[in-house]
């Protein structure tokens, strides 16, 4: 089980919470079981196609996935995911 | 019988070398002589001294040489202003454990009279001494770098919630010419984060308010007012006036534009960027680092990237982040210290914790990679065209 922690932007989709607990051995498979349990964050981070969209870094603690394994990247009990999209504001 | 003065000079003599101003001078000029330590006060050391030395006065130096020296080996040369405190000087070196430690003899007069260059050390105004007082006991800064700050330039993108206390708390620090850009007037709605505001000034342009703040804090800082948007085409002119830009903006086009111009005009940014109660920081060095486009190569689609018009921020939020640019901007300024230069900062305040990622520089980066092709571009159509069609190679 990992924990996923969820952006701002994102939190209304998963009922307001910060963090969600999530099963699965692989990014993907932790990002594809999110998306099931949480349809609504698979329509913002996922194309039509089902692919992740490029605008959404995943970070594996502190290391940026594409940089590991991306969706394969093993994961574990204790790791934590961050789902990770720009932010804008700032001045107004 | 205790040691007289003469003795004590005697006994120094005996173990530490005494060199001629003529020995060393070609050395000094040619720029690899001896680390030169200038033990006398500071009232002397502002007369001048003996170019590229340090200064500890002779009461700090047992507190301070270990922070001024690479080490006990070091090529030490120790002066004064006649070659009689720096031969006591470099004796206590020599108890302390440096080996290679020689005195100036006939001191700074000596040289002097013999014509060989000096230096006047530029130095605060005793009304600047007491102001920036707390930053001069700071070894890191000290008198040099205050005088650093003074003559820096900083350039504000967004005189509004980063903007504020940014601009508010580089005044303060005696950053010497402050730019800020914004075409925004004052509203009431901004005042519960925008703190450099006032009831008083709503509707007045936001870099005309805050250049009163600015004043009334700290006049003696140079503020230009930039009462537009940055754009493709005034950029580059408006970087390439700064030693630092600090990124406040809100919205993505404008956020991409000052990546890729920070990069041509080898601006140093200092990124932040923030919503509801979370806030992102970073720093990026154009081209020793990774730039804004490594973290985050593409905006996210207006929905999943709502202004804080939208979607509310906490006010006070914006004073930690503005002023953690504000910290990293002056680390830049003065070189000192580990900015977040490839380190992405995420700051919680509802859970108050603070998040470090790692941010590489993308070998295939666009806008700083090796086969970048890099130019300003449309932003406004870029950013609403990305995200709609473009993904990776992944299925989650």
């Amino acid at each position: 089980m990992s924990t996923v922690k969820i952006p701002p932007v994102l939190r209304q989709a998963v009922g307001g919470e910060r963090t969600v607990d999530v099963s699965g051995e692989t990014v993907g498979e932790v990002l594809t079981n999110l998306c099931d349990q949480h349809p609504a964050v698979g329509a913002q981070i996922l194309t039509p196609d089902g692919e992740l969209h490029k605008y959404v870094n995943v970070y594996v603690n502190d290391e940026d996935a594409r940089l590991l394994q991306w969706t394969d990247t093993p994961v574990g009990d204790g790791d934590t995911l961050m789902i990770l999209p720009a932010m804008a504001g700032g001045a107004r | 019988m205790s040691p007289s003065y003469q003795d004590l000079l005697a006994t120094a003599r005996e173990v530490i070398p005494e060199v001629e101003p003529s020995e060393v001078a070609p050395r000094v000029e040619a720029g690899d002589g001896p680390l030169i330590i200038d033990v006398r006060e500071t009232a002397e050391w502002d007369q001048g001294h003996l170019p590229g030395a340090v200064h500890i006065p002779r009461g700090f130096l047992e507190s301070r040489v270990a922070g001024a020296t690479s080490g006990t080996d070091q090529e030490l040369l120790i002066s004064c202003a006649s070659g009689q405190r720096s031969l006591l000087a470099a004796k206590t070196l020599a108890d302390m454990g440096y080996t290679n430690v020689t005195n100036l003899a006939g001191g700074f007069a000596r040289w002097k009279q013999n014509n060989y260059p000096v230096e006047v050390p530029r130095i605060l105004s005793p009304a600047q001494r007491s102001r920036y007082s707390r930053h001069v006991l700071i070894p890191e800064v000290g008198e040099e770098g205050q005088l650093k700050l003074l003559d820096s330039k900083a350039l504000l993108i967004g005189a509004g919630g980063l903007g504020s206390p940014a601009a508010y708390y580089l005044a303060a620090a005696g950053v010497g010419t402050i730019g800020l850009v914004d075409d925004d007037e004052v509203d009431e709605s901004n005042l519960q984060r925008q703190i450099i505001h006032t009831t008083e000034r709503v509707g007045m342009n936001k870099g005309e308010s805050a250049k009163e703040a600015i004043r009334a804090l700290n006049p003696e800082v140079q503020v230009n007012v930039h009462p537009f948007r940055v754009n493709r085409d005034n950029v580059l002119d408006l970087l390439e006036q700064y030693d630092v830009v600090v990124d406040g903006a809100d919205n993505f086009p404008t956020r991409y534009l000052l990546a890729d111009a920070s990069l041509m005009t080898r601006t140093p940014l200092v990124h932040a960027s923030i919503l509801r109660f979370e806030g992102h920081a970073s720093v990026f060095n154009p081209y020793d680092g990774p730039c804004y486009r490594c973290l985050f190569p593409e905006p996210p689609p207006p929905d999943l990237a709502p202004s804080c018009g939208e979607a509310g921020v906490l006010g006070v939020l914006c004073g930690v982040m503005g002023n953690i640019q504000a910290t990293e901007a002056i680390k830049v300024l003065l070189g000192i210290g580990d900015t977040l230069s490839g380190r992405l900062l995420i700051y919680d305040a509802l859970g108050m914790t603070f998040t470090e990622l790692k941010v590489r520089r993308d070998p295939d980066c666009p806008s700083c990679g090796p086969n970048a092709d890099l130019q300003l571009r449309d932003y406004e159509a870029w950013c609403a065209g990305v995200g709609s069609h473009d993904h990776v190679g992944a299925t989650a």
